[in-house]
């Protein structure tokens, strides 16, 4: 099994503020990784730092063993990183299934020229690009939805159309950031095996934030703990469930 | 010698350019409206000016009140009637009804008091003092202007940060509805703010006119334009932005007019924005906005 | 048969209709135009204003792209026509001295043009890059104060040896016969007149080509992620910003062509016919037609164009009643009481449904 992400005493400031301090993480491939913590805790911060939304002020980024610090977020994605957004962060002027065709923007290479004259190489580029976005919104069975903006669906439907879109960028690791936020029940459960059907059917690691307790200790194989910036513990969900660090940080001392 | 005296002429017409930029930066600030008409104001002022120096045989300081009175009234009627129903609207609808008010004001003006140019009585403040033993002479006209925007821009300053209408200004333009909710009446601090604008737009038209005495329907337009220029320049929404950025202008037209070229004096005004644009690219003064994810 | 049925529906799927539209209003007003004209029953006035309203179509639109469909507003479109309208101008006058058919020497020139123009574009464009919103915009009107300065001191003359240029002032010592083209301030004179309405007419056509079929490419796609969310274009691979300098250049190019089909219809013009003034009624068409809308640039040109012919008679009073118009407009389709009960009127049905390029 091959390594996928590594940080190496990843860190950043803010002003004076340390918003994320020498964090050490590694993920493996097909692995299920959980990152937790308390409100403010930095979680969200990593994903920027992954992506480059934020410059690492310390630290190194290893992606397949490849040094990608100093790499931009255009790089990131097209290196193999894609994330989803806690506040959901679609495309709302394009439709439900150009929101994911969009995903697979550099997957297509004709040019403007061949755009404009509408060239077979466009034609059966486009044609292949959305056939293949069309199997990608039977995951969450939105394909009855994909001529509607993406601003005029239910929330639910829009946190699963943020997913398939970064999965549109065929990702070798894909950032989820609170993908539970706002469902019920029922809807985690339905996620939390969507979430594992797309890492088997996909072969990609994932990361996600979530305060859905159930849900990390369910499919996370590991889990990171961050406390103010800090990593405050890691291991399996057992391990995590029992560390009294971990306990006490959530329920205060 | 020379220089001296180009750098003197620039500060006065660069004066004349921050008074109208502070009224830009001002709306722009609290309004965030570009306000396209703000050039016609000026264009009124200066007929209202005229009117009051030549046919009713006032004198300078009642003529310049007279005109101040009618441009701030006129400043609150535009922005009660025309932009304050497009609190909610786009940017662009705004820009589109700011440039229809333009249009109303110049063609009004026009129909009015016809377009043929009027000349502009240039001997209100006359004489000069001489320095250097003759060598360099500086028109009263120059010093006035050039002392009126400083006082104007302090006053200004001080109103802006001590006041409690100044307080309520600078919390309208961090945050509309927050001002709302900490008991700011937003409506009524917008109407001051332009209602400020336009009464420096009165004062400039008096001076811009002494120095430039011809008076038309579509006087206002190029020194908006260039005053808007001036207030980008020095960071949009900064008062001393604007003062800083109205002097450099005025600066740096009058010296490619004496040095380079008197016919390529707009293009390196504009080149020069552009080039400071690359550089500090929220202007001189201005604050840096970034976004969060 | 089926094929004929299947295609109509095709055009006027939601993903095509507005494309569809376009297309038909264009034909369809040319052809009755020409009709007419065959007819005799157009007036002398209304046929001189047929060209410069192609032209304006062309710039509406171009415009169109970067302030509908990439979001950021540009003042300086005057400046893009009279970059293509001077050079255009240029070409034609050297090209007149090898070639016979107007018509060829015609499309040479908006070709000239709009190459120019869009070289222009880049010029504009890289700084553009770099500044959002309202900087953005004066840069842009920055620019089309330049051009307009730097072409008012323009001196280009053609003789047999050759063409001749200066600057500043009029150094070209033009042989004997020689023609100047270019005359600084008062710009072209004794342009031989080549633009015609079919030509005018051809050149909405290839406008619309080019906008609607970029937009169904993944370069208009692009443009549009930039514009809806720049931080999560990126995150998805788009470079916002290299989308952004396309939408520049290619909206820079086709005005520049406008330029062109502009110039040669007058045998004088002058640089400062494409100033501010010019610029922000090419943006007023835009905006009265809706952002992003093709089919509503196109009608709105048409009638503001028209609309101070009509009120020719009312002559003092045409451009005050144009002006009130105007801020009424604004008003109006910004009242929020009456646009919700325009909403629950007529979108009931379709609101749901995306009317795939009118974004």
């Amino acid at each position: 099994m091959s390594r996928v992400l590594t940080c190496k005493n990843l860190g950043i400031d803010f002003g004076g503020l340390t918003a994320v301090n020498n964090l050490n993480m590694e993920i493996d491939e097909n692995e299920i990784i959980g990152l937790i913590g308390p409100n403010g805790a930095g979680k969200t911060t990593v994903f920027n730092l992954l992506t480059k939304v934020y410059v690492p002020s310390r630290g190194n980024i290893l992606f397949y063993d490849r040094d990608v610090t100093g790499d931009s977020t255009i790089q990131m994605s097209k290196s193999g990183i894609a994330r989803t957004f806690q506040n959901i962060r679609l495309f709302d002027r394009l439709s439900v299934i150009d929101n994911i065709v969009i995903g697979m923007h550099n997957k297509l290479s004709y040019s403007m020229l061949d755009g404009i004259f509408k060239t077979p190489k466009y034609r059966k580029q486009e044609k292949e690009a959305y056939a293949k976005a069309e199997d990608l919104l039977e995951i969450f069975d939105l394909k009855a939805d994909k001529d509607v903006l993406a601003s005029s669906l239910p929330y639910g439907k829009q946190r699963k159309l943020e997913i398939l879109r970064a999965l549109a960028t065929e990702p070798k690791l894909l950032l989820l950031d609170e993908p539970a936020a706002g469902m019920n029940p029922q809807e985690t459960e339905e996620l939390m095996n969507t979430i594992r059907l797309i890492r088997d059917r996909f072969h990609i690691a994932i990361l996600l934030i979530e305060h859905d307790m159930n849900l990390v200790m369910n499919i996370c194989e590991r889990i990171y703990v961050l406390n103010y910036g800090m990593l405050l513990a890691k291991g399996t969900p057992d391990e995590i469930r029992n560390d009294p660090k971990v306990i006490s940080a959530y329920l205060g001392d | 010698m020379n220089l001296l005296n180009y750098l003197i002429n620039g500060l006065s017409l660069g004066s004349v350019y921050a008074i109208i930029a502070i009224g830009y930066t001002m709306v722009y600030g609290i309004a965030k409206m570009l306000n396209f008409a703000h050039g016609d104001v000026i264009m009124i002022g200066a007929y209202v000016s005229f009117f009051m120096l030549v046919n009713f045989g006032l004198g300078f300081i009642p003529s310049l009140l007279i005109a101040v009175v009618i441009c701030t009234v006129l400043g609150i009627v535009i922005e009660r009637l025309a932009y304050k129903p497009l609190r909610q609207a786009d940017s662009l609808s705004v820009l589109i009804t700011a440039i229809g008010v333009s249009y109303l004001l110049q063609n009004s003006a026009q129909l009015m008091w016809g377009s043929a140019t009027k000349m502009y009585p240039i001997n209100i403040i006359s004489g000069s003092v001489s320095l250097f033993g003759g060598k360099l002479s500086i028109p009263y006209l120059t010093i006035v202007t050039i002392l009126v925007c400083i006082v104007v821009t302090f006053a200004l300053q001080w109103f802006v940060n001590n006041t409690r209408t100044g307080s309520a200004m600078r919390a309208c333009s961090e945050d509309k509805d927050a001002a709302r909710l900490m008991g700011i009446n937003v409506d009524t601090t917008i109407s001051i703010t332009f209602a400020i604008g336009s009464c420096f737009a009165a004062v400039a038209a008096v001076l811009l006119c002494s120095a430039y005495p011809a008076v038309s329907p579509t006087l206002g337009s190029m020194p908006g334009i260039k005053a808007f220029t001036a207030a980008v320049f020095g960071g949009i929404g900064s008062i001393p932005g604007a003062f800083i950025g109205g002097l450099l202008l005025g600066i740096i037209e009058i010296f490619s007019r004496a040095y380079i070229s008197t016919q390529l004096s707009d293009a390196i005004v504009f080149s020069v924005l552009i080039i400071v644009l690359l550089f500090k690219p929220t202007g001189i003064l201005g604050k840096k906005v970034s976004e969060k994810v | 048969m089926n094929k004929v049925k299947e295609f109509i529906q095709y055009l006027f799927s939601p993903r095509k209709r507005s494309c569809t539209v376009s297309f038909l209003l264009t034909v369809v007003l040319y052809l009755v135009m020409s009709v007419l004209i065959a007819n005799g029953s157009v007036s002398s006035l209304i046929k001189g204003l047929l060209i410069p309203l192609c032209s304006y179509i062309v710039a509406a639109l171009a415009l169109n792209l970067t302030v509908g469909i990439l979001g950021d507003l540009s003042l300086g479109q005057a400046g893009f026509m009279s970059v293509g309208a001077f050079t255009g101008a240029v070409v034609s006058a050297v090209l007149q001295q090898h070639l016979d058919s107007n018509l060829l020497i015609l499309i040479i020139s908006i070709l000239a043009g709009t190459v120019m123009a869009a070289l222009f574009g880049v010029l504009v464009g890289v700084p553009v890059l770099k500044l959002e919103g309202d900087y953005l915009a004066i840069v842009t009107l920055a620019f089309g104060q330049i051009v307009k300065t730097l072409i008012s001191n323009f001196y280009v003359g053609i003789d047999s040896t050759g063409l001749k240029m200066s600057f500043i002032e009029d150094r070209t010592h033009l042989e004997a016969g020689g023609k100047m083209i270019i005359n600084g301030p008062s710009g072209l004179s004794g342009n031989t007149r080549m633009s015609t309405f079919a030509v005018g007419f051809v050149l909405i056509l290839i406008t619309l080509v080019v906008i609607y079929h970029l937009l169904e490419s993944r370069y208009g796609r692009a443009i549009l992620a930039t514009r809806d969310n720049k931080v999560v274009a990126l995150t998805v691979g788009i470079n916002t910003s290299k989308y952004k300098l396309i939408t520049f250049v290619i909206s820079a190019a086709l005005t520049g062509a406008a330029g062109v089909l502009y110039a040669m219809n007058f045998s004088s013009i002058t640089p400062a016919k494409f100033d501010f003034n010019l610029s922000i009624f090419i943006l007023i068409y835009v905006v009265l037609g809706g952002l992003g809308n093709m089919t509503g640039t196109i009608v709105s040109t048409i009638v503001l164009m028209l609309l101070p012919e009509l009120l020719r008679e009312l002559n003092d009073y045409r451009m005050i009643i144009y002006a009130l118009i105007l801020i009424a407009i604004m008003l109006i389709t910004n009242n929020r009481s009456l646009r919700s009960l325009y909403e629950r009127l007529f979108l009931r049905k379709e609101k749901r449904n995306v009317e795939s390029t009118d974004l």
